[in-house]
This record gives structure tokens, C-alpha cells and sequence, in this order.
């Protein structure tokens, strides 16, 4: 299916002042304005933004699947050089899917759960080669080879239930590319997967773009996926873009003041929490109807000059010396921007203050039922085995691993919704590993308090905001008043630095941060001693999750609290913790100061993690290590050590230790511990995996 | 798989032997078996006639007993009367003592005596669930298709005209219960003096007084298009509205699903995406709905019957309550009960079936 | 002797007698319609045309309700020699200027004044057996869908088994003049409106137990006020005689309720056990918050859209359900109006005279329709946020 008249020499993909817009019942939205850029043959075109900014409708816009209220209002998308935004469905359609493929973020919810991986795939080249079914089969059963998936047949004939996320992300790669588009949309395609399977499926998307030759246009979120992705990037930011060029280029010369703050808030190696911390983006991302006059990021920019920046629309202009490097900036020649950053706040390290908390060879075990109908056999899952380590006053004890490393039983124990199967938690000098929280007192409870993940979902919808505050202050006995307690609430408020108005304001009325600050304003309303964060930044936006990561920090050296960090994120975990926890499947796998377990030796699985992380950083040079498969199932675990299923080092261990005996916890140097077999030389003579480049 | 049928069928014995508890004890409550007595004897019995007349009847002693006699796994009642004949719940008129069986309950086939059709009830049910079930296979084969088609046509393209005008349709005849949708067919088709019938009488289009008939006797003997549409309709009308929403409720949801986009995003064309990709998961919703509405149809059956005088099982089950016919009752109820299990049965199986993700875990 | 009236004289007299009805529901529109903003859920029935009709058409009912007395024509049970069977705007005989103005009945009564007086026994009834249902249906499915396990399986399959039990079957068994002699309906009565007590007592303490003052005060008050009226309700014993509820009624009130509740159960408990998975009710548990106020301060309130839906459709089918029982001669009382028993008395003459039961046929069919299309505009709005 290609198209004669194209020359490949011209830009795969031209949108050329793009503009979209939602209609509801009340206004028309403006989503995307003035959009330009271009992708050539072979390149790969980055689309970074936060949540908001339209990049997602710019791809959408592409498959001219804008659903009912959107509508392309002005501007063209040229496809190889006709057209998309004049054609008909029928010629859409011959394109969709051909030429033109697109790759979603939630690999399951895009496969079709009744129907067989294999007619899903085959569907392709029927449609649009006329292919016979037996062909069509046979070409499936080729390209789920080429995505590196195990056992093509058995995968053919499963449904997309029966694969693991890792694996049906994989399928969707595959259908995409079944009949060898010449353009792949991949929206923010490896968001829902964790991060050792991410680098896997990151790995294949770029082999493959090599070995078809296709184009791409990679929506992210994350920096550092760009890098590793694409050679080219567009930075969005609220409906507009505000940066276009190469990589490289964008990365280290950027010209536009957006970019530069989204890269200081980010965590990058070196940022540390006391001596470099992370600046964040003031202010909040416009709402699209309240946009303001001239630059968007106006209202937010270090750089805005009163009465120019806000005047007019500000179109994208060219960066003088440059290769196809454009900026949405007026000031872009008057801004000096290698300027070192502004010291901001540096501060001093807390001190380590006693043991406040004490894990003793705490194990968790659940007892299931597998089968589907309820019946066949039971069996225990160790969702915490032998988890011993002591956290101090003022201390950052990050803990750290993927999905179903038991991290998130752990929170459930220690806040007393579960009760431990065995081993001690000692919280001061209490025993508290079998009382559930019905039975602890009011003091045990409010020392321990807990920050959840996802803002969306951590505040009541219909109950205000103040409201939520007091209850909690209510159940922890404090004040005497209703005056009292309301008006510690406003104390509160100002503690997490909301204005005092939002008492008032419903859950739906706030932001995903300022969400979280109610969130954490009321974890700590009964003067939380130790606070249990589970992933709280990690739903939010890169801007707002380093204002958030700094009021933690704050309240923590205002309060001497100790805080429990539950992250799958190690940039963020090296910017922040002053300890780090490694968990697999239930086992804590290395444990030690930061330091320690960001420098060799590593356990091999803290090395794949830590290689895994993509850094948005063009200095660091990182070894690449791609874990195979994906993470065992915890009902189900590996015997012998926990990892050795994935494990690369596997060989340099004699005999099958590995598959046998569970490795003893080893002491190296000053109090770091690791669960691994490895010879003492072996561990030893690791290389780092992340070094920067000399510069 | 085994475990899970035959676990179910655990669940579903008790339930049933709780409903026909439930329903044993109930017609069988003093004041019930009071009027039994006066209606069988004599009208102008004292009470304490009445109680020997209870005695001797074996409608005396525990409930518990007693129900399990109409069960089958307890003896039946024997009692030797003062002439020297022995007279019991097994022993029928003629039979001698000790010919008569030890347990006559529902298990070994004997459900009793209809006071009311003067027939065994055997006789009775078989006869009125054969006419029945004519009626529910038309009611099936004229709801299930319409419903479903309607369903999916308006939930196919949500917000749009066609879907606008039948899902106004769809929730109409939800509003309009068997006995006003009959009523209001009866006064429109098969009225002398209403609705189209007159006219065409006049016209000299329809030979007869009406166009279609107001009752449905003639169809015990012989169905025509005549004399059943309209208890057909009229019990299919409420059904349709409600499986329709049910099918346009799932299948917009199914197409607001990500793996649509992907197959439409995949150059499936807007058939093929309905039909190859929307429509399995679409009647997943509606196929269990249609079993479960069984308890409802049930009662549509009850009034349709009622209101065309067709003699099914509504009608025998009208009459039963409405006379205190007490073992013709219960057997209906047992009918009733079987007919709602089952099907409470076959929609989960079939759930399962359809859905491959409960399937195979 | 007076002529019939045409047809067009027939609606226009009717639509003369509902002026009070008109005059309201244009008040209540235009208020409505002013503040609709400012209303919440309730304002936004009218940004969708088809909630707005739904409500229009059960506010209609409501006022017609309301005004029964105002509207009437003749007393909704008198009957009048020479008017059996009459047809729509016969005139009435020996008086002047009175028509039947929908015919008579076979026992000679006014049509039109007992459909407007039917509507008041419906509306006394249907919502207020749906109230009683929803509080037993979510006093049940809260624990049922939070606490789960052994409590879980046997209030579920308690539930199963009513909802198992074919409706016409259950009514033939529970309303009956023999079974207002047994203890059956006072049992009954006296299980399920216990039910609203007790939730209203949780309620309230789970909420105000750090605060004693109020919470006495108002557990004070529900338990007084409930249980006062609760003694006069059930077992027809207030002592002050203010509460008290005719065996009749009170048994069909009881039937209508018990068949009632298992749904609502159902739809609770299912939500109940979405809802117990957000952070917000960890948060709750985190904090050491009891199970009761978490179920009926933290869930109870995220799970009100769908609750209100099947609010108003509950209505219509009880409404519906009472009609049954009238259909089947199990009604209130024989001589009542209620829509139910007129149908039933009216279609043994269909065939010659339609108008006895067509016309309540449609009061209860539009009743049920304004329903059912308030329940769906109340649906898409409460989606479209």
C-alpha cells in the first residue's frame, strides 16, 4: 500500500498551524492552537507536555478520531502530502491502520476482550491487503516473533486476559505493526507498565522504528523516554507548542522558559534535596478557557515582561544558529540562558534523631483461593517476608519496587488495616504488629498517618474540603470547640500553603496537587509522627510534583517526621531519601543509605532497576540492561532466590544455588545489606550504571 | 467448572426448598385451612369442627411434618377411623391399606388434588404449563429478536436520531405494564365500539365485529394469528422496552470502549466494528438480563392470561389463589420456582460461556 | 335535557378544572428555571429536555394530588342513577351544567373525579413504600457490600430468595383478608420499619459521637419521633393515636416494601463494593473511623447518583406493582379509586365500553413515563460532569 507520488525526501507528516477545539453545551474549548511541526521519513518526533496541554489531541487529531464534540477548526494535516483533514471516512479508513497506526496507553483496555489475539491481528492485512485468513495468521504469527514475544502460537490463541500487561502491550506494538505503517503514534504507550517491563517495550519500539524504517510521533510525558526515543521534540504547553527542535539541541540549549523550568523541577542526578533542591513551576496550568492574553506561560515565567508578553499573540520564531530550532519566546535573544540557576533555599541536613519505628522479621501471608468459580485449591501468598529495618526521627526511609513487591501490604500493616503474621513492629516503645486499628488508641493512630497516591481519589467528592479536615482533627480529639478545631484546620491550610478559602471549595473544585496538599494537610492533623507517603507524586505533573515533594520535605524538617516513601521512581527516591529500601515480590533485596545503593555493588535487580529509569539528561551514559520477562506472579513465586528468573548475573554464581536456596542477608560495608548469592569479587568489581560523561 | 454447576445446584436446592417452604407454610396458615375446611365440609361449621375436621384430614400437627409429607420424605398421615377403615394421605379412594405406598409426596409424583378444577393437580399443571408455554415461545421468538435488534440500532450511534426515537419507544412501553398495554390493545383492535374495529366493520374490511379477538379461550385449542397476538403483544410489549434499554445501556457503553477506537483506528469500517468487535461484548449484559427477567415474565403471563381468559398457568394460578385451592398452589409455585431457578442457572453458565474472561483463569 | 359534549369541549372542561394545577407547575418552572444553577443536581433536570418533560409529567400528578379536592367534579364514589357506562361528556341527569365529563362506570360513578382522587391513594402510597424500601435496602447493603464474608452470603441469598419469588405469587400469599389475621403483616410491618430507626440512629451517632451533646440531641430526637411512630405504625399502638395505619393498607404497604428492598439491596451492596476500594475510604480507616461511618458518611453519599435514579424508578414500578394488586382485586379497599382496581373493574366491559379502565390506564402509564424519563434525564446530567 504505498502511495506513488510521494517522494520520501518530503516530510512523512506536515501539520501546519493546527488548530482544535471541543464544543460542549456552554463554550467552545480551545484544546490545541497554531500547531505546527514535521516529521521525515525515519525520524522520530517527540510530544512532551503535562496532562492538559493537547498533545494527545494533536495524535487523535492526526487519526481524525476527535470523537463528537471536537472539531479541527482551522490549519492542515498533510499525510505524504494529501490531505487528512479534507478526507472522507472511506479514505481515512484505507489509511488508518495501514499507513497510519496508532499505539494507546492502556494495552488492555485497547484489545478487544472476546476475541482471540490472532484474529485480532490478522484482521489488519484482511482488511487492507485482502489477504487470506491462513496468511494473515501466518504474518501474526510472525510479528509477534519480532516483538520478542515467547510461544507466537499459544499467544495467538489466547485471549488478552491470559497475557500480562507487559506482553499485551507488546500484542498492540504488533498490531500496529502488521502491515508495515509508514507513520506509529505511540500515546504515552508505556505509562501503565512498570518500569523494568517500560524499558523493554521502549527497547523494541526503537529496534523496530530502525528495522521498518517507520516514523514516529512519541507522545510522553517523561523526558527522559524522549531522549532515549526520539530525534526530534516538541514541547507543548497548554494547547500551543512552545518548543520545537532537535533533541540535543532542545535538551541542552533550550530556548524557551517552560522548557527551562520543566528541567529544573525535574530530579536529575545531582539534584539533592538539602544542597540543590528542585525549583518548581509557581502558579498552576491555565484552564483552557482561562487562558490568559498573549504567553501562556506568561503568568508563570521568571522572565515576563509587563506589557510585552502579555500583549499579543506570540508567534513561534526561528533560534538564530540553529538547525530547525524553534522557540514561542519574544525574549528568546535577551535572556541569558546559561545563567546558573538562582541558589534558592540551600538547607541544612536534618539530623537523625532515635529509633521511632522497628520492623522485626515481620512476614505478611494471605491466604487465597484460586480457581474461577471460587473453588479448587487454596494457597498462600508471601506478600512480606522477613522484613526487618528500623527508621529513625526526621529520616527519609525510601521504599522501593514494582508492582507486587508487597510494598503496598507493608503500609497496610504497619497503618493496622492488616495484622501481621509474624515478626514485631515496634512504633516508640509499643508493640503494635497485631492490634488493628479498631483496637489502637487515638495517639497510636495519629502518630501514624498515611499520604495515598492517586489525588483523584483521595478526598471525599462530597463532603468540602474544610469539612474533611475537621473530621479528621474530630476523630483525633483535638480541640475542645468546633472553634478550636476549625481553626487549626485554617492552620493547616496555611501549612500546606493553600489559601485559607479552599475550607470552603469541593474536592472537584481543586487540582490534582492541591488535592494532594488537603491530602497531606490531613495526614498530618493529628501531628503525624510517621508518615506513610504511597507513591504521592507519582499521578501528578513533573511541575507540581516538585512543589509537592517540597512541602513534604518542609513539613518533615519542620515536624522531625519520619517519612516511609513508597515509589517505584528512583530519580525521585535519590533526590529525597536519606535511606532506600529495595523490594521483589515481598523480599527486601538491598537496603542502605542512598548512597550505597546508587553505587556499586548492586543486587542485580536494584542494577536492572536503576538502568531502567529513563534520565532526561544528555550527559549520563547509562549501561543498558533489559530484563527478560516480566515480573513473576507473587501466588506464584520463583523457588530459591526470588529474582534468579531474571537475573543476568544468574551464571557467575556456582552450581544452582540460585534456583535452590534462598540467599541469606549479607552485610557489606557500614550497615548495607543485600539479599544475593554473588561472590564477594563479583560484586565488587561491578560497573556503575549510570555515569556522566566527561564534560 | 463442576464444582462451580454443581455448587450452584447446592445454592439452588436450598433455595428452592426454602421457597416452597415459605409458600407451604403460608397457604397452609390456620385461616387458610380454615376456609379449606368450611369450603370442603360444611359452610356453617363450628371451630371446633373444624379443628377435627383439620385432624382427620392430616392438615394437623407441625408444620414441619406436614411439609415434609407434601414433600415426599416423610410417611404420609395414616389414621384408622372409627368404622375400622384406614384412611391416609397415600391411600387413594379404593385401594386397599396396604397396597398404598409409604411416602406420596411431590418427589414420587403425586402433587395432590385440585379442590377447584376437581382434577388431580398433576392433570391440572401439565395441561395449563403446556398451553403456557406456547405462549412464552411466541413471546420469546417476537421479544428476544425485536429487543435486541432495537437495542443495538440505538446504542450503535448514542445521541442520534434513530437512537432518540427508539429509546423514546423503549422507554414508553417500560412505562406501560402488561394490564394497560392490554387494556389499551383490547379497546384499540378488539373493541365493538373503540378504537380501529369499527371502522373497518364499517369499511366491510373485517367480516367479524373486530379486527383482532379480546380473548384468547380459542387458542387453547387452536392458535391463530387472531386470537394470540395480543397476549403476545401484550407481554412482549413491557419486555422489549426494558431489553432494550438494557442492550442500548451496554452497547453504548461497549462502544465508548478503547479496543472500539483501535479497531475503528485499525480501518475497521463502522460495520464490521459493530459487528465483529461490538456486538459479543454488547449481549453479554442483556443475555443474563433476559434470564433473570424470567420472575416478571412470569407475572406478565399471570395478567396477560388473566385478562385474554387463555387457561395457562397464570389463569390456573389466579383461580388457585383466588379459591384457596391449596395444593394446586403449591404446585404452581413449585413450577414457578423451577422455572425461576433454572433460568437463574442458564444465565450464569451462559455468562460465562460468553464471556471468555471468567472462562479460563 | 342537555347534549353531549364534543370532544373538544370535553378537554377543554378538563383543562379548566386543572387551572390550579397549571397555575403551579408554571411557578414551579419558572423558579426552577431562574435559580437552576444554583440547585445542584436538582437544577440540572433542566438543562435536558427529557428530564424536564419526566418531571413536568410526575409534578403534574403530584398537584393533581394535591388539589384532588379542588379538582373533582362529583364525589369520586357516588353513584348516579342512569350514568352506568356513560360515555365521555355525558351530561348528568336531572342536574344542570354537570357532566360526566369521561363517562360513567358500571356502577355509575364519575371517571374523571376518580382518576384525579386515584392519583392521591398512588401518590400516598408509591413513594412512601419506596422510602421505607430504600432505607431497609441500604441499611442491609452497606454491611453486606463493605464487610462482605459469611454476612454478605446470607443476607444475599435472603435477598435472592425474595427476588426468586414470582411477584403475582408473593402478593397472593401475602394479601390476603386471611393473612390480616395472622401475625404475618405485623411482623413484617414490624421488621422493616424498624429499619428507618435504626439507620437514622447511625447516621447520625457514627457522625456526632466525638461531639455528645449533639449527637444525644439528635439520636434523641429520631429515637423519640421513630419510635413513637414506629409503636403506631406497626402495631397500631400510639398512645397517642396520631400514628396508625389501616390493616389494609398497612399489609399492601408491607408487600409493596418487602418486594421492594432486595433490589435496592442489590444496586447498594454492588456500589458499596466499588466505592470501598478508593483512597478516601482508606484515608477514613487510616484515621481510625468506624465501619458505620465510613459506609454511611464516606460511601453512602458517592453512591447517590445512581441511588436517585433508581429512586424514581422505583417509583414507577411500585407504582406499577399497586396497580397489579388492584388488577387482581388484592387493592387497598374495594371501593378505592386507585387506578389499579378501576382498570380491573373496567376491563370486564372493554369490549363494550373502553373509557372505565382506558382512562386510568393512561393516568398511570404517563405517571410511570414521567418517571422513568426523570430517571434517565437525571441519569445523562449526573453523567456529564
Amino acid at each position: 500500500m504505498t502511495d506513488t507520488n510521494w517522494d520520501p525526501s518530503k516530510p512523512i507528516l506536515e501539520i501546519e498551524n493546527l488548530s482544535i477545539s471541543f464544543f460542549t453545551r456552554l463554550r467552545e474549548i480551545p484544546a490545541v492552537m497554531d500547531f505546527s511541526c514535521t516529521v521525515m521519513a525515519g525520524e522520530a518526533m517527540g510530544l512532551v507536555g503535562e496532562s492538559g496541554c493537547g498533545k494527545s489531541t494533536v495524535a487523535l487529531a492526526v487519526m481524525r478520531d476527535l470523537g463528537k464534540n471536537g472539531r479541527i477548526v482551522g490549519g492542515s494535516i498533510k499525510f505524504k502530502g494529501r490531505d487528512l483533514t479534507h478526507m472522507t471516512e472511506e479514505e481515512l479508513r484505507h489509511i488508518r491502520g495501514s499507513e497510519i497506526a496508532m499505539i494507546y496507553q492502556e494495552p488492555m483496555a485497547s484489545l478487544n476482550p472476546a476475541m482471540k489475539i490472532g484474529a485480532q491481528l490478522a484482521e489488519v492485512p484482511m482488511i487492507h491487503q485482502g489477504m487470506a485468513r491462513d496468511e494473515a495468521w501466518k504474518l501474526a504469527r510472525q510479528i509477534v516473533a519480532d516483538v520478542r514475544l515467547p510461544d507466537p502460537d499459544r499467544i495467538l490463541g489466547s485471549y488478552p486476559h491470559q497475557l500480562s500487561g507487559g506482553q499485551q502491550q507488546r500484542i498492540v506494538i504488533a498490531m500496529a505493526l502488521m502491515s508495515k505503517p509508514a507513520l506509529l503514534i505511540l500515546d504515552e504507550p508505556t505509562t501503565a507498565l512498570d518500569v523494568t517491563v517500560e524499558a523493554g517495550v521502549i527497547d523494541l519500539v526503537k529496534d523496530l522504528g530502525h528495522k521498518y524504517g517507520t516514523s514516529m510521533l512519541f507522545i510522553s510525558h517523561n523526558l527522559g523516554l524522549v531522549l532515549d526515543v526520539c530525534n526530534r521534540l516538541c514541547v507543548m504547553y497548554s494547547g500551543e507548542a512552545v518548543e520545537t527542535g532537535n533533541v540535543k539541541d532542545v535538551f541542552d540549549k533550550m530556548r524557551h522558559p517552560y522548557t527551562q523550568a520543566l528541567f529544573r523541577s525535574i530530579p536529575l542526578p545531582g539534584a539533592d534535596k538539602n544542597s540543590r533542591p528542585l525549583v518548581a513551576i509557581p502558579g498552576n496550568f491555565p484552564l483552557p478557557h482561562e487562558r490568559p492574553q498573549g504567553c501562556n506561560f506568561g503568568p508563570r515565567c521568571d522572565y515576563f515582561a509587563e506589557g510585552r508578553c502579555n500583549k499579543a499573540e506570540i508567534p513561534m520564531a526561528d533560534v538564530a544558529d540553529s538547525n530547525r530550532h524553534e522557540s514561542r519566546c519574544l525574549r528568546i535573544g535577551e535572556i541569558d540562558w546559561d545563567a546558573p540557576l538562582k541558589a534558592a533555599k540551600v538547607f541544612e541536613k536534618t539530623p537523625v534523631g532515635k529509633v521511632v519505628l522497628k520492623l522485626d522479621d515481620l512476614k505478611k501471608y494471605y491466604s487465597v483461593s484460586t480457581g474461577a468459580f471460587g473453588g479448587g485449591s487454596r494457597k498462600v501468598v508471601k506478600a512480606n517476608e522477613t522484613l526487618s529495618f528500623e527508621a529513625h526521627e526526621g529520616e527519609t526511609l525510601a521504599i522501593v519496587g514494582e508492582s507486587g513487591c508487597g510494598k503496598s501490604t507493608f503500609a497496610k500493616v504497619l497503618m493496622g488495616l492488616e495484622t501481621a503474621t509474624s515478626g514485631e513492629i515496634m512504633l516508640f516503645d509499643e508493640n503494635i504488629q497485631s492490634t488493628p486499628i479498631q483496637q489502637r488508641n487515638t495517639d497510636t493512630i495519629s502518630q501514624v498517618q498515611m499520604v495515598f497516591q492517586n489525588p483523584f481519589d483521595t478526598l471525599n467528592p462530597s463532603m468540602n474540603v474544610g469539612r474533611q479536615i475537621i473530621r479528621a482533627l474530630e476523630i483525633f480529639d483535638y480541640g475542645k470547640s468546633d472553634q478550636e478545631r476549625s481553626d487549626r484546620m485554617l492552620e493547616l491550610l496555611d501549612l500546606v500553603k493553600l489559601p485559607r478559602a479552599f475550607a470552603e471549595r469541593m474536592p472537584r473544585q481543586l487540582s490534582g496537587g492541591q488535592k494532594q496538599r488537603v491530602g497531606i494537610a490531613r495526614a498530618f492533623a493529628g501531628g503525624a509522627k510517621v508518615v506513610v507517603a504511597d507513591e504521592p507524586v507519582s499521578a501528578l505533573d513533573v511541575s507540581v510534583q516538585a512543589a509537592v515533594t517540597d512541602l513534604l520535605m518542609d513539613i518533615q524538617r519542620k515536624n522531625r517526621t519520619t517519612l516511609l516513601f513508597i515509589s517505584h521512581d528512583l530519580s525521585i527516591v535519590r533526590y529525597l531519601s536519606d535511606r532506600v529500601m529495595v523490594m521483589y515480590l515481598g523480599h527486601v533485596v538491598e537496603m542502605g543509605t542512598t548512597d550505597q545503593v546508587f553505587q556499586p555493588p548492586y543486587h542485580p535487580y536494584t542494577e536492572a532497576l536503576l538502568s531502567a529509569v529513563p534520565i532526561a539528561d544528555t550527559r549520563v551514559i547509562k549501561q543498558r540492561i533489559v530484563l527478560e520477562g516480566d515480573i513473576p506472579s507473587a501466588m506464584n513465586p520463583p523457588p530459591g532466590c526470588p529474582f534468579q528468573t531474571r537475573c543476568r548475573w544468574k551464571g557467575k554464581v556456582a552450581g544452582n544455588l540460585c534456583e535452590t536456596v534462598m540467599p541469606p542477608v549479607r552485610m557489606l560495608e557500614g550497615q548495607h545489606q543485600i539479599k544475593c548469592h554473588l561472590p564477594d569479587d563479583v560484586l565488587a568489581n561491578m560497573e556503575p550504571v549510570i555515569k556522566m560523561a566527561a564534560e | 467448572m463442576l464444582f462451580f454447576v454443581l455448587r450452584r445446584l447446592g445454592v439452588m436446592l436450598l433455595t428452592a426448598l426454602a421457597l416452597t417452604f415459605i409458600v407451604f407454610y403460608m397457604t397452609n396458615l390456620p385461616p387458610n385451612l380454615e376456609k379449606l375446611a368450611k369450603s370442603e365440609a360444611s359452610v356453617r361449621m363450628a371451630d371446633d369442627a373444624v379443628a377435627s375436621w383439620l385432624e382427620e384430614n392430616g392438615h394437623g400437627g407441625p408444620v414441619l411434618l406436614r411439609y415434609a409429607q407434601w414433600i415426599g420424605v416423610a410417611p404420609g398421615w395414616v389414621r384408622l377411623e372409627d368404622d375400622g377403615t384406614t384412611r391416609g394421605r397415600c391411600i387413594a379412594s379404593g385401594m386397599a391399606p396396604e397396597d398404598a405406598p409409604t411416602y406420596c409426596g411431590v418427589l414420587q409424583g403425586q402433587w395432590g388434588y385440585s379442590t377447584v378444577f376437581k382434577q388431580p393437580v398433576s392433570e391440572v399443571l401439565g395441561r395449563s404449563v403446556g398451553a403456557t408455554g406456547w405462549l412464552m415461545l411466541w413471546v420469546m421468538v417476537v421479544m428476544v429478536p425485536t429487543s435486541l435488534l432495537l437495542g443495538v440500532l440505538s446504542g450503535m450511534r448514542e445521541g442520534s436520531r434513530t437512537d432518540r426515537v427508539l429509546s423514546t419507544f423503549a422507554i414508553a412501553s417500560t412505562a406501560t405494564p402488561e394490564y394497560v398495554s392490554g387494556v389499551i390493545l383490547i379497546a384499540m383492535l378488539a373493541s365493538a365500539t373503540a378504537g380501529i374495529s369499527p371502522l373497518l366493520a364499517d369499511w366491510g374490511w373485517i367480516s367479524g365485529k373486530t379486527l383482532f379477538q379480546g380473548t384468547a379461550t380459542s387458542a387453547m385449542d387452536d392458535i391463530t394469528f387472531w386470537n394470540f397476538a395480543l397476549p403476545v403483544a401484550t407481554i412482549a410489549l413491557y419486555g422489549i422496552g426494558y431489553i432494550a434499554r438494557m442492550t442500548r445501556a451496554s452497547m453504548t457503553e461497549v462502544m465508548t470502549q478503547q479496543y472500539i477506537r483501535t479497531a475503528r483506528l485499525k480501518g475497521v469500517s463502522f460495520k464490521q466494528v459493530v459487528m465483529r468487535h461490538a456486538l459479543r461484548n454488547a449481549l453479554i449484559a442483556p443475555f443474563t438480563v433476559i434470564m433473570l427477567q424470567f420472575p416478571w415474565l412470569l407475572n406478565g403471563v399471570v395478567i396477560s392470561e388473566t385478562l385474554f381468559n387463555y387457561k395457562g398457568f397464570g389463569w390456573t394460578l389466579v383461580q388457585a389463589a383466588g379459591n384457596n385451592d391449596i395444593d394446586t398452589l403449591l404446585g404452581c409455585s413449585v413450577v414457578a420456582v423451577f422455572v425461576v431457578l433454572v433460568t437463574q442457572l442458564i444465565s450464569d453458565i451462559g455468562y460465562v460461556f460468553l464471556n471468555p474472561r471468567i472462562r479460563l483463569a | 335535557m342537555q347534549d353531549m359534549m364534543t370532544w373538544g369541549q370535553i378537554i377543554a372542561a378538563i383543562a379548566l378544572r386543572l387551572v390550579p394545577v397549571w397555575l403551579s407547575l408554571a411557578a414551579l418552572f419558572a423558579v426552577s428555571f431562574a435559580l437552576k444553577r444554583r440547585l445542584g443536581l436538582y437544577g440540572r433536570i433542566f438543562d435536558s429536555p427529557v428530564g424536564m418533560i419526566g418531571f413536568g409529567m410526575v409534578m403534574f400528578w403530584v398537584f393533581v394530588a394535591c388539589y384532588a379536592g379542588m379538582i373533582i367534579t362529583h364525589d369520586p364514589l357516588v353513584q348516579v342513577s342512569g350514568m352506568k357506562n356513560a360515555l365521555p361528556g355525558s351530561p348528568v341527569k336531572g342536574v344542570e351544567g354537570a357532566f360526566y365529563l369521561l363517562g360513567g362506570d358500571h356502577l355509575a360513578r364519575d371517571v374523571f373525579s376518580r382518576v384525579i382522587m386515584g392519583a392521591r391513594e398512588v401518590l400516598k402510597i408509591a413513594p412512601a413504600a419506596t422510602v421505607v424500601a430504600f432505607m431497609v435496602g441500604i441499611t442491609l447493603g452497606l454491611p453486606a457490600g463493605y464487610i462482605g464474608g459469611k454476612l454478605d452470603t446470607s443476607i444475599s441469598f435472603g435477598s435472592n430468595l425474595v427476588l426468586a419469588f414470582p411477584v403475582i405469587l408473593l402478593f397472593y400469599l401475602l394479601v390476603t383478608p386471611e393473612i390480616r389475621v395472622t401475625w404475618i403483616p405485623t411482623v413484617l410491618a414490624a421488621i422493616l420499619f424498624i429499619f428507618p430507626v435504626v439507620f437514622l440512629t447511625i447516621l447520625f451517632n457514627s457522625r456526632f459521637f466525638t461531639n455528645p451533646k449533639q449527637r444525644n440531641l439528635y439520636v434523641g430526637a429520631v429515637l423519640v419521633i421513630g419510635l413513637w411512630a414506629y409503636s403506631g405504625l406497626a402495631f397500631n399502638a400510639d398512645p397517642l393515636g396520631i400514628w396508625s395505619m389501616d390493616p389494609n393498607v398497612l399489609n399492601v404497604f408491607v408487600s409493596v416494601v418487602f418486594v421492594n428492598s432486595p433490589g435496592v439491596f442489590r444496586i447498594v451492596r454492588g456500589m458499596v463494593m466499588d466505592i470501598k476500594t478508593r483512597d478516601y475510604v482508606a484515608a477514613g480507616q487510616t484515621r481510625g473511623e468506624g465501619p458505620w461511618y465510613i459506609m454511611l458518611w464516606e460511601i453512602l453519599p458517592n453512591a447517590r447518583g445512581p441511588l436517585i435514579v433508581d429512586f424514581c424508578l422505583r417509583i414507577g414500578y411500585t407504582t406499577i406493582l399497586l396497580g397489579t394488586l388492584g388488577f387482581f382485586g388484592l387493592g387497598v379497599t374495594p371501593e378505592s379509586p386507585d387506578w389499579g382496581s378501576t382498570i380491573n373493574y373496567g376491563r370486564r366491559l372493554l369490549a363494550i365500553a373502553p373509557h372505565p379502565a382506558v382512562v386510568p390506564a393512561l393516568a398511570l402509564m404517563s405517571l410511570v413515563l414521567g418517571l422513568n424519563l426523570l430517571a434517565d434525564g437525571l441519569r445523562e446530567e449526573s453523567m456529564k460532569d
